[in-house]
């Protein structure tokens, strides 16, 4: 049963005229929607609780613990002091972009919840392009960047904006590709469809185990990889950069307009995240969820926000990367590695051998990139460590620390 | 009750309704593109026409383009766009102004297109969808099917034609030394 | 179909209504002193020198470039997969050969040096 079907047949049990069809339908998808955005809003002061205390504990710190229990209010603190600070915009920008771009930042962000399937039958608008239109999405993202950087008329902030524009275009083409694996797979674009197709039987009990990730663990981590640069999260953050440039394409912004691009990221991790666990890790299936409706959405917030919390491990934890390093492992290792994964994944499907063998077969070519991957973030990672340690061991205190040669002759 | 000299027109289905509202939001931003002093805004109002018309295409029915659209056009051209405009001095701040001498066939030509298209819409004998159309799950699978049995020549050529763009776009960036 | 694209026509008026609220609460709430330096760009604290344009890499115009190409490429992708189930052998080796073109082209532009960031 679908929540809005089973929500216009409750109007029309309360006497709802037949002839206003379009209307009822308009009351329901608004309750919905409604709902969601006004989830999400609180959802923001939840995930930026969760990252600082993560990022705290991997720091060896407390993070917030003063404001409520664990410090949890500490972000509705927050958001009422950029509420209560001075709301100031530059003499020097242009108005319309400079006003217009966080707003733009928010919407396509928030309009990613319209397909996000939450459970059976839970599902805002469950489109035939779902995962398209999610893609489509990022290019409001992107526009908004670009907006903001140009209105802000500040060197640093156009700056950060092509950058980050750079990075946003690089990590779409693998992100999208990585997409496809499971396009290919299920034959549907629509998220629910895909959610649906990760069951597994035994017998006439759905134990919702036939997780993408066991078959195509190599597109997941191309998505994954792609997802971070996408969120601007850590390894990727170099648009941001707090300790090397000032804020990045919002460093003009105050008050509410930078709650507004904050909000926006922190958002845009946990939905990344969200479409990650519906693509890949099964969505709101899980053991028993065929049988109780109520543990799909259960499944599905704690996978979600299982992701979420690996992606702040990942950001409390590897260094940033430079420019030209993020592009180069955009376009020479990622796009070329997940081309490869969708040419065999093609024609493997279709050979004609049996099924369990080609399964086999793309898994094996899943791994393969999974290991392609892994090698090279392995060597960057070994080489940056010897460069680092270099740079921090001055050569005099080499010298001076090497024990003492007993001298000859004695 | 008197009778009127003439028919109400019906009322405007909801569908209707919202198409009006796209193709107001699309001419606004078309004429942005052409009124506004600064090239930026210009490139702003192209984004919003580029919406709109991604708008129509889902109003009928074809979402997969108008998914496209947006991925196509906001995504990729509109960046682009903007990129050109930045890249070059002079563009970037400060107006420009909307006239010049071409603004007089510039206008000619616009209104000779219109005149066309109109004249081609109407001759058009347009099939009458006479009941509701399939699944449109089925039209993303049929459009896919297409490309690579009635319509596989294209297809590879069209691949062949990006691949001589990709060439293209590579030799009037890269930078001359 | 169409009345699903009337929830996200919803959601999307709701996803702008709440920014443009908070915005405006912000600006009504917080104080309002306004003056010249504070409203001046920032740049650390030292005055701005010259235009705010300063000289752009082509590169991030190539990169729109290549982008645009693969973009186009990815959509023609999506509709295949969706049909994959009921293609015969030889559609998806017209199919696989697309790819391998866009394969071709990605090397194309690493020769070529485009994919450098210098």
């Amino acid at each position: 049963m679908n929540w809005s079907d089973a929500l216009i047949q409750f109007q029309y049990d309360l006497g709802a005229p037949q002839e206003l069809s379009w209307l009822i339908e308009g009351i329901t998808y608004f309750i919905g929607a409604f709902i969601l955005a006004n989830a999400a809003l609180v959802l923001a002061l939840l995930l930026i609780w969760i990252t600082r205390k993560v990022v705290s504990r991997i720091q060896d710190r407390i993070g917030p613990n003063r404001v409520g229990r664990y410090g949890l209010f500490q972000t509705v603190a927050d958001a009422v002091k950029l509420l209560s600070k001075e709301d100031i915009t530059p003499s020097t920008a242009d108005k319309v972009s400079y006003l217009i771009a966080p707003v733009l930042a928010v919407m396509g962000v928030l309009m990613a919840l319209a397909v996000i399937p939450f459970g059976a039958g839970l599902v805002g608008a469950d489109l035939n392009v779902g995962v398209l239109y999610l893609v489509a999405l990022g290019s409001i993202g992107i526009m908004a960047a670009l907006m903001a950087g140009w209105g802000s008329n500040n060197k640093y902030a156009l700056l950060a904006g092509f950058r980050v524009v750079a990075q946003l275009l690089s990590y779409e083409i693998p992100m999208v590709l990585a997409m496809l694996a499971p396009v290919l797979l299920v034959g549907t674009m629509s998220m629910q469809g895909i959610s649906q197709a990760q069951s597994l039987y035994l017998g006439p009990i759905n134990l919702g185990l036939g997780w993408f990730i066991f078959l195509l663990p190599g597109a997941f981590l191309i998505y994954f990889i792609s997802a971070l640069a996408e969120a601007e999260q850590t390894p990727f953050d170099l648009l941001e950069a707090e300790s090397e440039l000032i804020a990045g394409f919002h460093i003009e912004y105050s008050g509410m307009k930078f709650a507004m691009f904050f909000l926006a990221q922190f958002l845009n991790s946990f939905f990344l995240g969200a479409i990650a666990v519906v693509l890949f890790l099964g969505g709101w299936q899980g053991p028993f969820a065929g049988q109780i409706p109520l543990l799909g959405p259960i499944y599905f917030l704690a996978k979600t926000f299982f992701v979420y919390v690996v992606i702040q491990w990942v950001k409390g934890t590897f260094p940033r990367v430079r420019v030209d390093q993020m592009m180069s492992f955009a376009w020479k290792v990622l796009v070329p590695l997940v081309l490869a994964l969708i040419l065999a994944q093609m024609i493997i499907m279709k050979l004609p051998t049996p099924m369990w063998l080609n399964y086999i077969l793309v898994l094996v070519a899943n791994l393969a990139v999974v290991v392609a991957v892994l090698n090279i973030l392995g060597k960057y990672f070994q080489r940056e460590q010897v460069r680092s340690k270099r740079a921090f061991e001055p050569k005099s205190l080499i010298g001076v620390m090497q024990p003492a040669r007993p001298a000859s002759g004695d | 009750m008197p009778e009127l000299p003439f028919e109400l027109p019906p009322l405007p289905t909801i569908q209707q309704v919202i198409f009006v509202m796209i193709a107001i939001l699309t001419v606004l931003g078309a004429l942005v593109v052409v009124l506004a002093r600064n090239l930026f805004h210009s490139a702003l109002g192209l984004v919003t026409a580029f919406f709109g018309a991604a708008g129509v295409y889902v109003v009928a029915e074809a979402e997969f383009i108008g998914v496209s659209q947006v991925l196509v056009y906001v995504g990729a051209i509109s960046t682009l766009i903007t990129f050109a405009i930045m890249l070059t001095r002079g563009m970037m701040f400060g107006a420009t102004s909307p006239r010049n001498r071409q603004s007089g066939t510039a206008a000619m030509i616009t209104i000779l297109i219109f005149l066309v298209l109109t004249a081609l819409v109407g001759a058009i004998p347009w099939p009458q969808a006479g009941e509701p159309i399939v699944e449109g799950q089925a039209i993303i699978a049929g459009l896919g099917r297409s490309f690579v049995n009635e319509y596989v020549v294209p297809f590879q050529l069209l691949a062949m034609l990006l691949l001589v763009a990709l060439a293209g776009a590579i030799v009037l960036a890269r930078d001359r030394k | 179909m169409l009345s699903q694209w009337g929830f996200v026509l919803i959601l999307s008026a709701i996803a702008v209504i709440i920014p443009v609220a908070a915005i405006v609460l912000g600006h009504f709430l917080g104080p309002r002193r306004p003056d010249p330096v504070k409203n001046e760009t920032y740049e650390s604290g030292v005055e701005t020198i010259g235009d705010t344009w300063v000289q752009f890499r082509a590169q991030y115009y190539l990169i729109g470039l290549i982008f645009l190409i693969f973009d186009v490429e990815v959509i023609f992708l999506f509709p295949i997969a969706v049909a994959y189930a009921d293609l015969s052998f030889f559609s998806v080796i017209a199919a696989a050969t697309f790819v391998l073109i866009l394969i071709l082209g990605l090397f194309l532009e690493w020769r070529k040096g485009a994919l450098e960031w210098n």
